[in-house]
């Protein structure tokens, strides 16, 4: 059971069938230094007139293949077509001047400006350097009209919404006369009733003849709004299919794809010890709801339990609420509603110190942002929560030199590779910067062991040495919960599996009893 | 192929050598300002280095500049480290002063030994209200402290000027008849004066020799104390030290207080050791709380240093007067220190690239390290 269909330019030209597309990818291949092939021969076409959605999980190369079109990247082998031409860019100067435009989800624009001051910065359609509000803010009423979205030309940006903001940002492109207009998950800062104003506006620009470049991981957005789909997984361009030709469950299977990598051994089918399940959690969420960064709320009543000796594999497309869920755990994010209980006695949210002196480890996924404090040495570092108590001081006084001893010893257990304990840790690869993270994590003798993206980034050998440590945690009692966008990963090392859509528990299955296209199906939110 | 391109680390002998080598790029600039304007450039360093060090009276008019520059320096350099910018050591500096005078004139029977730690109690205590203020509002509000701190240096002012030319205060002289029509402050009493420690002709200022002391109890503060730890993780990353479970607030509040207390004390040390009168004209034109900014800078905001660069602005400052006159405008003094800062800094900032002429081998890498940051 693999599908391999590979998209060459063959199968892509009969599918256009005389049609010159507007913006090509052909054959595209970016690697990088350390041997990432971010792109492996990705190809795809957007027509005039067409809504083309790339879909694929992360680090399947999406972010990469638009970098590239707009001009960031070169890429190392292939070409980009506009117009059936092929072009260099050098820039995202020049990928706009062939028309392509790109909408991020960081979006690009003055909060302090106008609507009006915003689209006109830095190119205008009238030459010179004056600037004619009222002529712009005319035009801009013309092209929001045109393509229906609700626009105040003297609206300052700060006191807009972020759907609003984005709004901006594609007038900006339209105003420019963009041709190949590239969304890059547009939804998701948008309400419902935004996402369909937005579909609505998508639809008047292909009716008008512009190519729309639509980047989305949602399974259901993708089937409503795109004419066809290029499915990315593992930075190769797995098929490209017709919206109308597939479902759900067809398109899931394509972008979680099922081939087990060869001579990895699931843990739950090796029957390493699955607790028993009447077992109390060490810690249980009941009910749980948050709010994201915006104050929207992005936890919904979340319901979990992590057993001691348990992994409970976190499986979903990264921005369903995983972050905040384990902040919300670490302390770091207080909770709205609902109650989280460690050993049976309730965790007061909010207070990361609280978490930490009852037990709660957490690896987080921002490992230089937040994991360590990268100007510090190694000893530093990984007393950066024992300092308080077990590290060795006399009064206020810390005695570094006792806590050297201690981190060498740390560091021969872990297999930290540096210059010593007083190599500052920016200067470390980010396998032994995750190393000095779980060192100092599971050497505080935690209850529960909350991991994030623990192997992201990270190269086999070192990736490997991190399964090891957690499985290892979790045959010592510690419970622990695995947070990932790697399906493989959750599947191989968990016991149980729960899948997070949209800050929701959709499902929790048995790794044992899981299937990909079960968890590809419940991670896509069509189960 | 030439490209600039930023290194991680700086050996330590550049480190070491770059302050070095910018002094002497600024003085060979400085040079060049001095002919243009008509000067002989090695006897103005000459002039420069006998009127700061060896002419009559020299170094003890150098170390009066020095000491005010020790403790705003090392106010600036404590708060500048954890990234806390209080730039208002100059208003913290003001206040320190109407606290120590105030002291000073309350308990002014008392012996000196009591006398001058209360004074400097006062100092302390008011500066580090004063810069508790932005502190409060940037912990609990997220106010920007750069723009508090800074305004809150002309309230001082003001309350300074309210109290000597504007009110009938505790601490305005109301008595004599000169200061009816010139309205000066109350001058302390004699047991208030601190003491200094001569050494022949010269004369080291008591509020210099408790700048060194505590610069050294800084560095040992930050090195290795829980306190210390805590600000220097917060310094480099103030989520790593929230994940850490500090205090963050606290530490926040903490580090303004003591870079308060420590403006404070320049304060108390301006009516102790030098002027033993709150003259809110002087304290203001001297601007001592803006110059240990400049000074912070310099010293890289290493206590230690602080102590050296002091003493060479204070110098600086002290020759400048003394050069001053028709041949010699104050404002070619100005430029001097100038042309220093910004040889030191633009050093400083320059030492983090390096050239490179050759491949293309790094700037992919640094491209794959941001794709992989994303």
């Amino acid at each position: 059971m693999s599908i391999h269909v590979e998209a060459g330019p063959a199968s892509a030209e009969s599918a256009t069938a005389g049609l010159v597309p507007a913006v090509a990818a052909i054959g595209v291949t970016k690697r990088f230094a350390g041997g990432v092939v971010a792109n492996d021969r990705v190809s795809f076409d957007a027509r005039r007139g067409e809504v083309h959605a790339l879909l694929g999980e992360n680090g399947a190369g999406k972010t990469t293949l638009c970098n590239i079109l707009t001009g960031l990247y070169h890429p190392d082998e292939g070409e980009i077509q506009v117009d059936g031409s092929p072009v260099r860019l050098h820039s995202p100067h020049e990928a706009q001047r062939s028309g392509i435009f790109m909408v991020h989800q960081h979006l690009s624009l003055v909060d302090s400006l106008t609507v009006a001051e915003n689209v006109v910065l830095g190119w205008s359609r009238h030459r010179g350097l004056r600037y004619t509000p009222r002529q712009v803010e005319a035009e801009i009423s013309e092209i929001a009209a045109r393509y229906q979205m609700q626009v105040d030309p003297h609206a300052r940006i700060w006191q807009l919404s972020l759907g609003e903001r984005q709004r901006i940002d594609i007038l900006k492109a339209l105003y420019r006369d963009a041709r190949i207009l590239i969304l890059d998950e547009p939804t998701t800062v948008l309400t419902p009733a935004e996402t369909e104003q937005l579909f609505s506006s998508v639809h008047e620009m292909v009716a008008a003849g512009r190519s729309v470049v639509f980047i989305s991981h949602k399974l259901p957005e993708v089937l409503a709004i795109a004419n066809r789909i290029t499915i990315l997984r593992k930075g190769r361009s797995v098929t490209t299919v017709d919206a109308a030709g597939v479902d759900v469950r067809e398109l899931a299977r394509l972008m979680v794809g099922h081939d087990m990598p060869a001579g990895r051994v699931r843990r739950a089918a090796a029957g390493s010890g699955t607790p028993p399940a009447d077992q109390r959690g060490v810690l249980e969420l009941e009910r749980v709801c948050a709010d994201g960064d915006f104050g929207i709320q992005v936890l919904h009543d979340v319901s979990l339990s992590v057993r001691p000796g348990e992994i409970l594999g976190i499986a979903g497309v990264a921005g369903n609420g995983q972050r905040e869920l384990a902040e919300v755990i670490a302390g770091l994010r207080a909770h709205s509603r609902g109650a989280i209980r460690l050993d049976g006695a309730e965790l007061h949210g909010g207070d990361p110190r609280a978490a930490i002196n009852r037990g709660v480890a957490y690896v987080p996924e921002d490992r230089m942002g937040t994991g360590v404090s990268p100007s510090l040495s190694v000893t530093e570092n990984l007393m950066l929560k024992s300092y308080r108590r077990d590290a060795p001081h006399a009064g206020p006084v810390l005695l570094m030199d006792r806590a050297d001893a201690q981190s060498v010893a740390l560091m021969e257990q872990f297999d930290i590779r540096s210059r010593g304990p007083h190599a500052l840790v920016r200067q470390l690869s980010g396998g032994n910067v995750q190393k000095v993270v779980l060192a100092r994590e599971l050497s505080s003798q935690p209850r529960v062991l909350v991991a994030a993206s623990p192997t992201r980034g990270l190269d086999v050998g070192a990736t490997e040495y991190v399964h090891g440590v957690l499985v290892d945690s979790a045959r010592r009692g510690v419970g622990i919960m695995l947070i990932s966008e790697d399906l493989d990963e959750i599947v191989e090392l968990s016991d149980r599996i729960a899948v997070l859509y949209e800050g929701r528990v959709v499902g929790i299955v048995d790794a044992a009893q899981a299937s990909y296209e079960q968890l590809g199906m419940m991670m896509a939110g069509a189960a | 192929m030439i490209a600039i391109e930023r290194t991680l680390d700086t050996p330590r002998w550049q480190r070491v050598a770059l302050p070095f080598a910018s002094l002497l790029l600024a003085a060979i600039i400085s040079g060049l300002v001095l002919v243009l304007s008509g000067h002989n450039p090695i006897t103005t360093y000459e002039q420069i280095y006998t009127a700061s060090f060896t002419s009559a009276g020299a170094l003890t008019s150098t170390f009066v500049y020095a000491t005010p520059l020790l403790f705003t320096g090392l106010a600036a350099a404590i708060a500048f480290r954890m990234r806390i910018w209080n730039i208002g050591g100059e208003g913290q500096l003001y206040m320190g002063a109407i606290g120590a005078s105030g002291i000073g004139l309350l308990l002014g029977s008392w012996p000196t030994p009591l006398l001058i730690p209360a004074m400097m109690a006062g100092g302390i205590v008011a500066g580090a209200l004063w810069a508790l203020v932005p502190g409060l509002l940037r912990a609990y509000l997220q106010t920007n402290e750069i723009l508090v701190s800074l305004m809150l240096n002309y309230v001082a002012g003001l309350v300074m000027y309210f109290l000597i030319y504007d009110s009938k205060s505790y601490w305005r002289d109301l008595t004599s008849p000169t200061a009816l029509v010139f309205p000066t402050g109350k001058t302390l009493s004699a047991a208030a004066t601190w003491p200094g420690l001569t050494i022949g002709s010269f004369t080291l200022p008591l509020g210099f020799v408790a700048g060194v002391v505590l610069a050294v109890l800084l560095l040992a503060l930050v090195r290795s104390t829980r306190f210390g730890f805590e600000m220097r993780v917060m310094g480099d990353s103030t989520s790593a030290a929230t994940y850490a479970g500090m205090r963050t607030r606290r530490i926040i509040l903490a580090v303004m207080a003591v870079s308060g207390a420590l403006a404070g004390l320049a304060g108390a040390s301006q009516i102790g050791d030098f002027g033993h009168v709150l003259d809110p004209r002087g304290l203001e034109q001297a601007q001592y709380g803006y110059t240990g900014i400049v000074v912070a800078a310099l010293a890289m905001y290493n206590p230690l240093a602080v102590v050296v660069v002091a003493i060479l602005i204070g110098a600086l400052t002290n020759a400048g007067f003394a050069l001053q006159g028709p041949g010699f405008p104050p404002g070619l003094v100005g430029t001097m220190e100038g042309i220093i800062l910004f040889s030191v800094l633009g050093g400083e900032i320059l030492g983090r690239y390096r050239i490179r002429i050759g491949s293309q081998l790094r700037p992919q890498r640094a491209e794959a390290e941001a794709d992989a940051a994303r």
